[in-house]
């Protein structure tokens, strides 16, 4: 008999024992719920970790006003499911109010503009632990990122000032007013998600899989046609069979084509891919270390 | 096909293990030059990461495309050409999925070493084969077995350099073995290769036929890890209770944790410590699915036939085979603090598995040339990146095995607690 577990058993077994960790070291834990198939894989692993008890965490969610109908849907089903409490923080009231200041111009985006909503979020809620389905393998600012990534009273990330992070153990000590972001799944690949979620049956929005919508292409990106994103002068709007491999605001997340309409596909279609999930995301393409400034601000 | 794609036709997927390697290096050793072409050559780099890549050489005013750039993250990395943090880099082929920690040689960067190290299955040390054995050689071969990693890798590279010479390898091997002789090391290999062009890295060289031993690929793919865990001393330090307060689970205690040591089946006569409370286990499972057997690393839910009282902090082990139960502790530690070295006498939060108290430094024995394993019996100012050996008392016991025995239960940190860092990383001695 030899004692060993496979890589998804070892990766579901590390994620479950930070959750864990992160439940018993704070006060008010919460996850960030994104809408996307990393924060819905989150709320599985909750799920499994405190079984039969509720999963002990709200989900907050930093709403742009941008998201696709979908994802909107499909966050309000799974609250429901899992029988969870939901707490949005809006970008629109954050920029109504001063907080945030909306970009302008040919492709401005509210993707900065989530910062400040999620700092008051955080405030007003005193959250002191934010999950959230960030991973390593997507950006290689995140290749840096502790388990446990401490955030001072400003919300903000110092890379070169973080906590050594050893063998499990987990420093989640911290003065009034810091918080922690914490990443159960920072060592997961894209291609293990999706094996996971194929293994453990994981309900997922409909964008996800093969399906025909109206698009424009745009900068060599295809944008699905939305009630955010209408068709500019000289751009044709076309009935595309498309997915998309993450879900962010509509008007920055570019879709592919696909006709992988199950997940046996998808799979096929990721592990066979030449470029990375976020290589179609113009938020990251803004400059070489995008991701890291943005993460240095307060972002996720 | 692409060798993704195989990874899922083979359908292999289900049995794929996780290996941990961690690699160390300096400025021109090869380091990154090896990553980036097991990486290239598992087809693990992306087009949009490889064009980006492109894109900062040819702004740097490389001459080629700088492989480097795959692995270094941080502006300040990309600025000054180095990497400082430790880096997480995945791959995977058919067979395994690889977790690469990838961290800075320098002596200033110890502290990065050992927090790559301290998950680590295996650690890949790469030689110069012009410059055989060095000190930072030494230094990295001490780290990974003051960190006990079951397995390690000698990499003797730029073989072009030498015309690919079986007896300047044969030369650095004995001088490494010994070396290696006053190390607690049990699997060491030695692979003569040339990450540059590619020799022994993932295909075999045509250059060395004098080589009968597997490539670089090959060992990492094939290398015995099922024992790396101790299955012989069950522990299991408990995280968190759960209690569901629902109509059907009205009576449910589940005591949630990671094994840590050994083996756990329903019907084990079980003691929690520190009550010594006695009782059976009455169910092992993972979210209500019970299992025949847990084993580390394995996160469960454990039930006990009887009503006692258990809690975080506390550890479930088998009857019979208890841990040492202390609180006084004879350690190696490795310090962190950038800012001020450790304090006799001073206080520190110490957090062992789920469980934390304050300790006190009582002494330090000594502290350790990391470059030659010099004991140095008259130099005890233990600063960051420091390694030495000290004896500190605890408020309350702990529970533990040595840390050669048991990497969970035999490891602890120290925390300041002042500023709240993690300051020393300690191991038990035996």
């Amino acid at each position: 008999m030899s004692y060993t577990i496979n890589h998804l058993s070892e990766l579901e077994a590390e994620a479950i024992f930070v959750m864990r960790e992160v439940a018993a070291q704070f006060e008010k834990p919460a996850i960030l719920f994104s809408g996307g198939k990393d924060s819905i894989l989150l709320t599985h692993l909750a799920k499994k970790a405190f079984f039969p008890a509720k999963i002990p965490f709200p989900l907050v969610h930093i709403d742009t006003g941008h998201n696709f109908t979908e994802t909107i849907e499909f966050r309000d089903y799974l609250v429901k499911t899992l029988d969870a409490k939901l707490i949005v923080g809006s970008v629109q009231e954050a920029i109504d109010k001063g907080l945030a200041i909306e970009e302008k111009g040919a492709n401005a985006s509210r993707n900065v503009a989530q910062i400040p909503a999620l700092l008051k979020a955080i405030e007003d809620h005193q959250f002191d632990a934010l999950m959230g389905g960030a991973r390593r393998d997507e950006e290689k600012a995140r290749a840096k990122e502790r388990f446990f990534s401490h955030r001072d009273e400003f919300g903000q990330w110092d890379p070169k000032n973080q906590r050594p992070e050893l063998w499990n153990i987990f420093n989640g000590k911290k003065h009034f007013g810091e918080h922690f972001r914490v990443f159960p799944i920072s060592n997961w690949t894209e291609l293990d998600v999706w094996q996971y979620i194929a293994k453990e049956n994981i309900e997922l929005p409909k964008t996800y899989y093969s399906h025909v919508r109206p698009c424009v292409e745009r900068n060599g990106t295809i944008l699905a046609v939305t009630e955010h994103v209408q068709p500019r002068e000289g751009e044709e709007v076309k009935d595309m069979r498309i997915r998309f491999r993450t879900m962010g605001d509509a008007t920055i997340t570019g879709a592919y084509k696909s006709d992988a309409d199950t997940i046996e596909k998808i799979i096929q279609e990721v592990a066979a891919a030449r470029e990375t999930e976020r290589g179609n995301r113009a938020d990251d393409k803004r400059s070489e270390t995008a991701m890291e400034d943005r993460k240095k601000e307060g972002y996720f | 096909m692409s060798k993704q794609e195989e990874i899922f036709n083979a359908e292999s997927y289900e049995k794929m293990e996780l290996l941990r390697f961690t690699t160390a290096g300096s400025v021109d050793d090869g380091k990154s030059t090896l990553i980036g072409r097991l990486l290239y050559d598992s087809k693990s780099i992306f087009e949009d990461q490889m064009e980006a890549v492109k894109t900062s050489s040819e702004r740097r005013g490389d001459e080629n495309i700088n492989l480097a750039l795959v692995t270094d993250g941080l502006k300040s990395e990309r600025e000054q050409g180095i990497t400082i943090d430790v880096a997480y880099r995945y791959f995977s082929t058919p067979k395994r999925k690889f977790i690469i920690a990838d961290t800075p040689g320098h002596i200033q960067y110890t502290r990065n070493m050992v927090t790559g190290a301290s998950t680590a299955n295996l650690a890949i040390i790469l030689v110069d084969a012009r410059h055989g054995v060095v000190e930072q050689t030494k230094r990295h071969s001490l780290i990974a077995s003051l960190l006990g990693i079951p397995h390690v890798v000698i990499c003797i590279n730029k073989m072009d350099l030498v015309d690919w010479s079986e007896e300047s390898f044969n030369q650095i091997k004995n001088d490494y073995k010994q070396f290696a002789s006053k190390l607690n090391v049990k699997d060491v290999n030695f692979i003569p290769i040339s990450a540059l062009l590619g020799d022994n890295v993932v295909n075999e060289s045509e250059n060395m036929n004098w080589y009968k031993g597997s490539t670089l690929m090959y060992h990492l793919e094939n290398v015995h890890i099922a024992n790396d865990h101790n299955h012989i001393d069950s522990r299991f330090p408990v995280q968190t209770v759960i209690r569901p307060h629902s109509d059907e689970y009205h009576d449910y205690r589940g005591y949630a944790g990671r094994v840590a040591g050994g083996i756990f089946k329903k019907g084990d006569d079980i003691t929690v410590l520190p009550s010594g409370f006695t009782s059976k286990i009455k169910e092992v499972e993972t979210a209500g699915t019970p299992l025949e057997e847990a084993y580390s690393p394995m996160s469960i839910t454990m039930t006990l036939e009887d009503n006692i009282d258990v809690s975080r902090g506390d550890m479930i082990v088998r009857t019979g085979n208890m841990p040492e139960i202390s609180q006084d502790i004879d350690a190696m530690v490795c310090w962190m603090d950038e800012k001020n070295p450790i304090r006799i006498n001073g206080k520190y939060t110490l957090i062992h598995t789920s469980r934390n108290c304050r300790c006190i430094i009582k002494e330090v024995v000594y502290k350790m040339d990391v470059n030659n394993l010099h004991k140095l019996e008259d130099d005890k100012e233990i600063r960051l990146n420091d390694i030495g050996r000290i004896r500190l008392r605890t408020t309350q016991p702990i529970f533990f095995d040595a840390y050669n025995r048991n990497r969970i239960t035999g490891s602890f940190i120290l925390v300041d607690e002042a500023s709240n860092v993690t300051v020393g990383a300690c191991m038990i001695r035996s």
